[in-house]
């Protein structure tokens, strides 16, 4: 096919024909998600940074730790096993809040930014569906932020233990309470099943939404994402004197409850571990929050297929 | 099988026409230059032509539908739409990684060998690049890319002339050959004459002038005419005229080469002088025709 006397002599030019290298699907995804982590490194960094300040924070309070277990000796066991879940709870609640806020911005940006840049006339001169394009932007607050703030949080609590440890057998305590006490095997599984199901799949609905709005927004996504509820609010407390929509807004963001009461009043671990799998994966507003957010994907899908610079 | 085949190509934003009913057929192995005023609709067309755009009409580019095909079209086509659409944040390493990883024609040693011609290190980010070495990673990433079809839209806009010519050098003696196909729009005209087969005039989103370059240069002549054979000149109906340090230059479609070269020194005209006689008349007429 080649002909030579087009070929200057020493270009690096070759005559053999190569035969196209075989690219599946899933390749095209994994390289796809893998650009996104090369793009917003905050997917990364935020929850790593928020973990040190944290990890920071513990240490000051680690003075303490010593005459808080003495004391603790006093109070009833229930109460004592609550004192040493609470910071183990609080720096999962930081990170996962952290991931939150990442996944928001980051879905906000995910379709918007490549316009915004011109960057989308060269991602679209390559052999990567809209479909894919979407999916691996959709990916990563549903499982990359998941998997990676679980990863991180687990860590976290790890180093926590360990400080903690040393800090008591320094000022001559016992460890044996603190591990008897607190099951951290038991408490991770707990988190990861929370982390997976409701910032993972409970919210998928809300990241659907972001990545919609992102697709389509002609500027400032940001106003585009949250003026329209704010709207449909004030118009439905107006016309119908309800706040129907509110309730559900509130219900997606706080997630489903737990029906026994007994779970309730109880530490935050205990009140995750009372919603079973069985529960949560027969509430009809995690499906129908599936649904929908199967609708803003495949809308966004469409929509970026008109999408140009702005 | 035709590269590009359009019948009735249109697109209207609104109420203006920006492509207006174009026919098109470009061959395999021929290097296309659209030549066009701004606003002529060459983008347009060409981003019908790339998937980027929906439109009104008939288009087949390697076969294929390009606006519900893309993904699929550009295993076989590529493009550089304007320059600067690399993202300021990608390393040149994640950009072999990444093409290497989703492009099946993608031969990453290829571009490794375009990039050690350069001085582009591996590890700059885009952002730390130079207009013109951005130009020459996206040119490396795309001749590395075995492609059928390459479209270039303004690819050496902002450039300056080393720049420029090294990257039609590139193009024509690392990248073409006979099987592949290359268009391309530019405003530096002179530079791409010698590098173009075939040469397209397009004016308010139609096609007004469509020829090969072997046809282009045994039709047309330009003579700088002795001053005392100027009237002798005009009688064999130059299709232009102007005047270049007091000496004046006509335009001949078809007159032959003898005929002229009594009449003063005959050449080849470039793309840009033909550009100018006819879309120049064109505008003037229709200046004349409102006025």
């Amino acid at each position: 096919m080649n002909t030579p006397s087009n070929v200057m002599p020493g270009s690096p030019q070759q005559s053999q024909v190569i035969p196209p290298a075989v690219i599946t699907a899933t390749g095209r995804l994994y390289w796809a998600v893998r650009r996104e982590l090369w793009e917003y490194r905050s997917i990364y960094l935020a929850p790593l940074a928020v973990a040190a300040v944290f990890l920071f924070g513990f240490l000051i309070r680690l003075i303490y730790l010593p005459a808080e277990m003495r004391a603790a000796f006093r109070v009833n066991p229930v109460q004592h096993q609550d004192l040493i879940y609470q910071p183990y709870t609080l720096a999962a609640a930081l990170i996962m809040g952290t991931a939150f806020i990442v996944g928001i911005f980051y879905t906000l940006d995910a379709l918007y930014g490549e316009r915004r840049d011109r960057s989308i006339l060269f991602w679209k001169s390559l052999p990567v569906s809209d479909l894919t394009t979407v999916l691996s932007k959709f990916t990563v607050p549903l499982i990359i932020l998941p998997l990676l703030s679980f990863a991180i949080a687990v860590v976290t609590q790890f180093v926590m233990l360990l400080l903690s440890s040393a800090v008591l057998l320094g000022s001559g305590l016992s460890v044996g309470t603190l591990w008897a006490r607190m099951s951290f095997f038991h408490m991770s599984l707990i988190l990861l099943y929370h982390i997976l199901t409701v910032h993972g799949l409970w919210y998928a609905p809300i990241y659907g939404w972001l990545l919609l709005v992102s697709a389509w927004a002609p500027r400032a996504p940001f106003m585009w994402a949250f003026l329209p509820p704010f709207v449909i609010w004030g118009v439905e407390k107006i016309a119908f004197q309800t706040s129907y929509f509110l309730a559900m807004l509130q219900y997606r963001l706080t997630g489903p409850a737990p029906s026994t009461p007994a779970a309730q009043g109880g530490n935050m671990m205990e009140m995750l571990s009372a919603l079973t799998p069985a529960q949560f994966f027969s509430t009809p507003g995690l499906w129908g929050g599936l649904a929908v957010a199967a609708i803003f994907l495949a809308a966004a899908v469409r929509l970026r297929r008109y999408r140009e610079p702005i | 099988m035709a590269c590009i085949e359009a019948r009735g190509l249109r697109k209207a934003f609104g109420t203006t026409i920006a492509v207006d009913g174009i026919n098109l057929r470009v061959e395999e192995g021929r290097i296309l230059g659209l030549i066009g005023p701004n606003g002529a609709g060459k983008t347009t067309a060409l981003n019908a032509i790339l998937g980027l755009t929906p439109y009104q009409g008939e288009l087949k580019v390697l076969g294929r539908d390009p606006w519900t095909e893309r993904d699929q079209l550009m295993r076989d086509a590529c493009f550089i739409s304007d320059v600067a659409v690399l993202p300021r944040w990608l390393r040149v390493s994640q950009a072999l990684d990444y093409l290497a990883g989703v492009h099946p024609r993608f031969d990453r040693a290829k571009a490794e060998g375009f990039l050690a011609k350069t001085t582009i290190r591996r590890s700059s980010k885009v952002r730390e690049l130079s207009k013109g070495m951005v130009a020459q990673l996206h040119l490396a990433l795309v001749m590395a890319i075995d492609a059928k079809l390459l479209v270039l839209d303004e690819p050496t806009l902002g450039l300056d002339i080393l720049y420029r010519k090294q990257f039609y050098d590139s193009l024509l003696n690392d990248y073409f050959d006979r099987s592949r196909t290359i268009v391309v729009t530019t405003h530096q005209v002179e530079e791409v004459q010698d590098v173009l087969t075939d040469v397209m005039f397009i004016n308010r989103g139609r096609i007004v002038f469509d020829c090969s370059m072997e046809e282009f240069e045994s039709r047309y002549l330009e003579v700088m005419v002795n001053p005392e054979q100027v009237a002798a000149a005009r009688a064999l109906k130059p299709i232009h005229e102007r005047q270049v340090f007091g000496r004046t230059i006509l335009l001949f479609d078809g007159v032959e080469r003898q005929q002229l070269a009594a009449l003063g020194d005959v050449r080849t005209p470039s793309i840009a002088d033909l550009f100018v006689a006819m879309l120049g008349n064109q505008s003037g007429a229709a200046h004349g025709a409102s006025r």
